[in-house]
């Protein structure tokens, strides 16, 4: 006999409690401040999904998205590869390995305000022994504070100084994880490196190719510490991010209807990005 | 088709992986290298194989000198014990990826791998990805892959071991078929002493990087030329044990039996004596005759046979008789050891009778 109680309810309970506290009361707050206007004064008034339409339809959002979309692809473009390349020609075995492996997680372990105020020193003209270099030493004039393209530059090599690490211990796990017998094969068959890599190397690195696009990909678009450090957002508006501008909105007007809104946004577009690369990756798996 | 290996060597750093080899290994039947995990039969294979470069000596394919030959250069397939397939190319891709390598034309790639997965029983299979096969079917690719290149060698290095027992059996069976009146020379490397007796062919007994007897596989398994082969080829362990020899009588303790033929014609001393377990019976026959009474230590019932480790003065004998014998852990029991089967070697280990 079956008997039919509500004791699991008991079980499930702790895990409810905590994603309520972790993730929904939050979400929750912020739908709130979406849909109303507050003064101050813990007096709020019902503005419906007005905030929304002003985010969607306002130039600076689109500009701010846009540049987050440009910043997240030119990292991926460039640390994927690179994550990979590196991965390939690190050792399998022997005395290198743990040096490779510390060396490579050394930009991880640092805390990402550093990051920024480390890139901001190094890359200043006056003082930076980076900046310093290229403008008193090579003659190319290098400014991230007035120049936008040389900011965009700074950004985008400090990320992938930082991250591109993630992707190459990722791709390593991959690769370690090919037993001898495939290379074997392959020698017998007479496989170029480039067929290897193919028919090999890449399919075995899939999962963990699909988890470093994910991880970056979120990372990046979320990302806010290291370029607020180093740039703050400037010149101008150029480096001005997604979640830069939100804080800006937010904290820097205190507009706290529309940066909820935005948030939200920000959120479901995340979300669904996320969504559709992880389904089309693994679309054709059957393991 | 005849690989022959002179004096070939194989040295890791200060290790030395394989001593000094001379073995010639011929196409019709298969080759059986047989030995523990470790006696150094996948580096043999690697050698012959071109992956592994011989440290000294030479191998030669048809007498041509193939030792300083790449793995592809050498013609050879080799089809291992994990199952190694390109892991997002169909069966027929999978199959027909060393052809593509070679360049061969579409319409004759079509018709070869289509022979071999017939073999292999894989046509229905050959648009599937290796996971969507079962273990037995993902090594038949492998195996098919190999059959299709039509090499000149085929090397199979334990390549039933992760099988379940039915599959092992089944495959087995039909390896010599698949593999016969191919021309290449088929060498099967394997640690099961009953997998190299139902191959038969001929045998190299490995031992610590070297091989200790080779020939044809019945015939080594019953005349060992020393005492490591017979060590390696019995499963259960062969029965050691120290003899005295005096005019035409073994002494073991106190059990003694009569030498006849080539063993009672050795001068007198100490030697060794070897008899495989199916010798050493529960029961009295006309051939087993010297009994050996001891406790029964430990008991196995396969469904045909039974084995029985027992104790008698110290020294541990092991003895398999066909058909359910019930043994009782602990019980003085009964043996009978069939003296004409015993072989004598000296103290170095060779065979003296």
């Amino acid at each position: 006999m079956k008997t039919v109680n509500q004791k699991a309810w008991f079980f499930v309970l702790p895990v409810l409690v905590l994603v309520a506290f972790n993730a929904l009361i939050p979400i929750m707050t912020v739908v709130n401040y979406s849909v109303q206007e507050t003064f101050g004064d813990n007096l709020f008034f019902w503005q419906g999904l007005d905030w929304f339409q002003q985010i969607l339809q306002s130039d600076r959002f689109h500009a701010a998205l846009g540049r987050q979309f440009l910043f997240t692809g030119l990292i991926l473009a460039i640390e994927i590869p690179l994550g990979i390349i590196i991965a390939l020609s690190m050792p399998r075995k022997g005395f290198w390995v743990p040096v490779c492996l510390v060396t490579m997680a050394l930009p991880m372990l640092i805390p990402w305000n550093v990051v920024g105020s480390m890139w901001n020193i190094f890359t200043l003209p006056d003082i930076g022994l980076l900046g310093y270099f290229l403008n008193h030493t090579l003659g190319i004039p290098y400014d991230m504070t007035q120049n936008p393209v040389a900011a965009w530059i700074t950004v985008i090599v400090m990320d992938v100084w930082h991250w591109t690490s993630l992707v190459v211990l990722l791709c390593y796990a991959g690769l370690v994880s090919i037993p001898d017998a495939y290379y074997q094969a392959a020698k017998i068959d007479g496989a170029s490196n480039w067929s290897v890599f193919r028919y090999i190397q890449l399919p075995k690195m899939k999962t963990v190719l699909t988890i470093a696009v994910l991880l970056r990909f979120m990372d990046s678009f979320n990302i806010y510490t290291e370029p607020f450090t180093l740039t703050g957002g400037g010149p101008g508006n150029s480096t001005t991010l997604l979640s830069i501008d939100l804080v800006k909105i937010a904290l820097g007007q205190f507009d706290l209807g529309p940066a909820a809104a935005m948030s939200l946004i920000y959120f479901a577009i995340t979300l669904l990005v996320s969504w559709v690369f992880y389904t089309l990756m693994t679309k054709n798996d059957n393991t | 088709m005849t690989i022959q290996l002179n004096a070939v060597t194989k040295q890791v750093g200060a290790v030395t992986h394989i001593k000094p080899t001379t073995l010639t290994l011929k196409a019709g039947h298969f080759n059986v290298l047989l030995g523990e995990t470790g006696a150094g039969k996948t580096s043999l294979i690697k050698l012959m194989a071109g992956l592994d470069p011989a440290a000294s000596g030479t191998i030669t394919f048809d007498g041509q000198d193939v030792t300083r030959l790449s793995p592809q250069k050498r013609n050879i397939s080799l089809v291992h014990q994990f199952f190694v397939n390109y892991p997002h190319m169909t069966v027929f891709d999978n199959i027909a990826s060393p052809l593509k390598i070679a360049g061969m034309a579409k319409s004759e790639i079509a018709g070869r791998v289509e022979e071999a997965a017939k073999l292999l029983q894989l046509t229905p299979m050959l648009h599937r990805r290796p996971q969507e096969l079962s273990g037995g079917q993902q090594q038949r690719t492998a195996l098919a892959r190999a059959i299709a290149k039509e090499s000149r060698a085929v090397f199979l290095d334990e390549p039933l071991a992760n099988l379940d027992y039915k599959l092992r059996e089944e495959l087995r069976d039909q390896l010599p078929d698949i593999l016969a009146g191919r021309g290449a020379v088929v060498v099967y490397a394997t640690s099961e002493p009953e997998e190299a007796l139902l191959l038969g062919g001929t045998t190299a007994l490995m031992h610590d990087g070297a091989v200790a007897q080779f020939g044809p596989t019945a015939e080594i398994y019953r005349n060992p030329q020393n005492l490591t082969a017979a060590r390696v080829f019995s499963d259960p362990p062969i029965n050691v044990s120290q003899i005295e020899k005096r005019g035409t009588t073994a002494h073991l303790g106190a059990i003694t039996w009569q030498l006849t033929g080539d063993a009672a014609t050795l001068s007198d001393g100490t030697y060794t004596v070897a008899i495989h377990p199916n010798n050493i019976l529960p029961y009295r026959s006309d051939t087993a005759t010297v009994p050996l009474r001891g406790q029964v230590q430990v008991t196995e019932l396969t469904g045909s046979e039974s084995s029985a480790h027992f104790d008698v003065g110290g020294i541990n004998w092991v003895s398999l008789a066909q058909g359910v014998h019930p043994y009782e852990i602990g019980e003085m029991h009964q043996f009978f050891m069939d003296p004409s089967r015993c072989r004598y070697f000296a103290a170095d280990g060779a065979l003296v009778a």
